[in-house]
């Protein structure tokens, strides 16, 4: 089943709480995870991973470089569940 | 054919540790490195580690941490018929470490040889050490942990440099002889998976070691709680019942994390790290021995170990104090 944007970014706010205790009405497609909350390569790990487990959609550790915003996350999140 | 008889349980008579006197803090590191003591501590949780000195071999350290678990178990060297070192980072290949080390603690002739699962390695010799034991081929086993990590470390990375360190730990293992005793080692939990022998390695003698620090993070937060689970489930201990859980010290942040989802909120977890470094196949004993001795866990009681790391292998198993 499809995931509609706002699903996901609900999910990831949920996940970013949990991980990095940023309350999740701050979790803001916009928001840069390094510049605006200092979130550091091993705490994205732990969010890849959780959302791999909401989601059922793998983000691979090479592609966690790319994703520098919530928006990116949702966006490699929505492709890769539409494509699957 | 006769074949020899062994003992239904075993135990832990005693531990015993040793670290370098040579204290490296993370500022000593900023020196020369791009890195801040604020930075290692919120990546690894490490505030110093150990380092040996130039003249000081695992064979020193090993012998060291040995001999003070000998003497505390109240054996002599003659009652000892078995040395296992567990460790990865030998100065050569040959000889092995364990039988200069039975030699210099006057453990005449006993079986001796060196274990290498990385940093699992002090679970997997603990596990064969007690199998020996129940087996009846060993009476008693001095099983050591021990690691010069220092000398296999590219000190203008970074990425290691601040992470590994030096140290030994040791335990005495012997059989439960009193008929109304309950076994003091529970049964191991162990595995590994050469697809990702790739993540943490040494090349080769002229190499320092690597690590895959996001990929090695992510199968030690995700693929290892299960693993203590089991093991506490094969030793019929529920994870609630346990007063303290001793992983190996690889990283503060997965060690909290396996600790969050092992689900003995009660549990003492250890931190040894935030002062000792990571020592691989030494940092269990090490945490462990260090912990009994400040009197932070009695006699008696259920600790779990978890080891994990380089092949990549793994290996849990409940004990109980002496």
């Amino acid at each position: 089943m499809a995931m509609t944007q706002e699903e996901i970014l609900t999910g990831l706010g949920e996940i970013i709480n949990e991980v990095a205790d940023i309350p999740a009405d701050q979790v803001t497609p916009d928001k840069n995870f390094v510049d605006d909350w200092d979130i550091d390569s091993l705490s994205m790990v732990e969010i890849a991973q959780a959302a791999q487990d909401k989601f059922g959609v793998e983000i691979p550790d090479e592609e966690l470089k790319n994703l520098t915003t919530v928006q990116d996350v949702i966006d490699y999140l929505h492709k890769s569940d539409v494509s699957a | 054919m006769r074949l020899t008889e062994g003992h239904a349980a075993t135990r832990i008579l005693a531990f015993g540790d040793y670290q370098p006197a040579t204290i490296v803090t993370n500022d000593d590191l900023a020196d020369s490195l791009d890195t801040s003591d604020e930075w290692i501590r919120s990546r690894v949780g490490i505030a110093s580690r150990r380092i040996a000195g130039p003249d000081e071999s695992l064979a020193d350290m090993a012998t060291a941490a040995g001999g003070k678990a000998l003497a505390a178990s109240g054996l002599s060297a003659g009652d000892i018929d078995l040395v296992v070192v567990a460790t990865c980072t030998p100065e050569a290949p040959i000889p092995n470490v364990a039988a200069t080390v039975a030699t210099r603690l006057g453990i005449a002739a006993p079986g001796a040889y060196d274990l290498n699962a990385a940093c699992a390695g002090f679970c997997y010799a603990l596990a064969t050490a007690s199998d020996a034991v129940r087996a009846g081929s060993s009476r008693h086993v001095l099983v050591i942990g021990a690691e010069k990590l220092s000398q296999w470390v590219d000190w203008t990375d970074r990425s290691t440099a601040i992470i590994f360190a030096d140290g030994a730990g040791a335990a005495v293992v012997g059989p439960v002889t009193d008929p109304q005793g309950t076994p003091g080692i529970g049964p191991v939990v162990w595995g590994s998976d050469g697809n990702m022998a790739d993540k943490i390695f040494i090349k080769d003698r002229n190499s320092f070691i690597v690590q895959e620090g996001q990929t090695v993070f992510r199968w030690a937060t995700t693929a290892l709680h299960p693993v203590a689970k089991r093991a506490c489930e094969l030793a019929g201990v529920d994870p609630t019942e346990l007063a303290a859980f001793i992983p190996h010290q690889a990283n503060l942040r997965i060690v909290e994390s396996i600790a969050r989802k092992l689900g003995a909120p009660q549990a003492l977890v250890a931190d040894d790290i935030v002062h000792a470094g990571n020592t691989s196949s030494a940092s269990i004993p090490l945490a462990l021995s260090r912990m009994i001795e400040r009197g932070e866990i009695g006699s008696g009681e259920a600790v779990l170990l978890l080891g994990f790391g380089a092949g990549i292998s793994y290996a849990a198993q409940v004990i109980t104090v002496p």
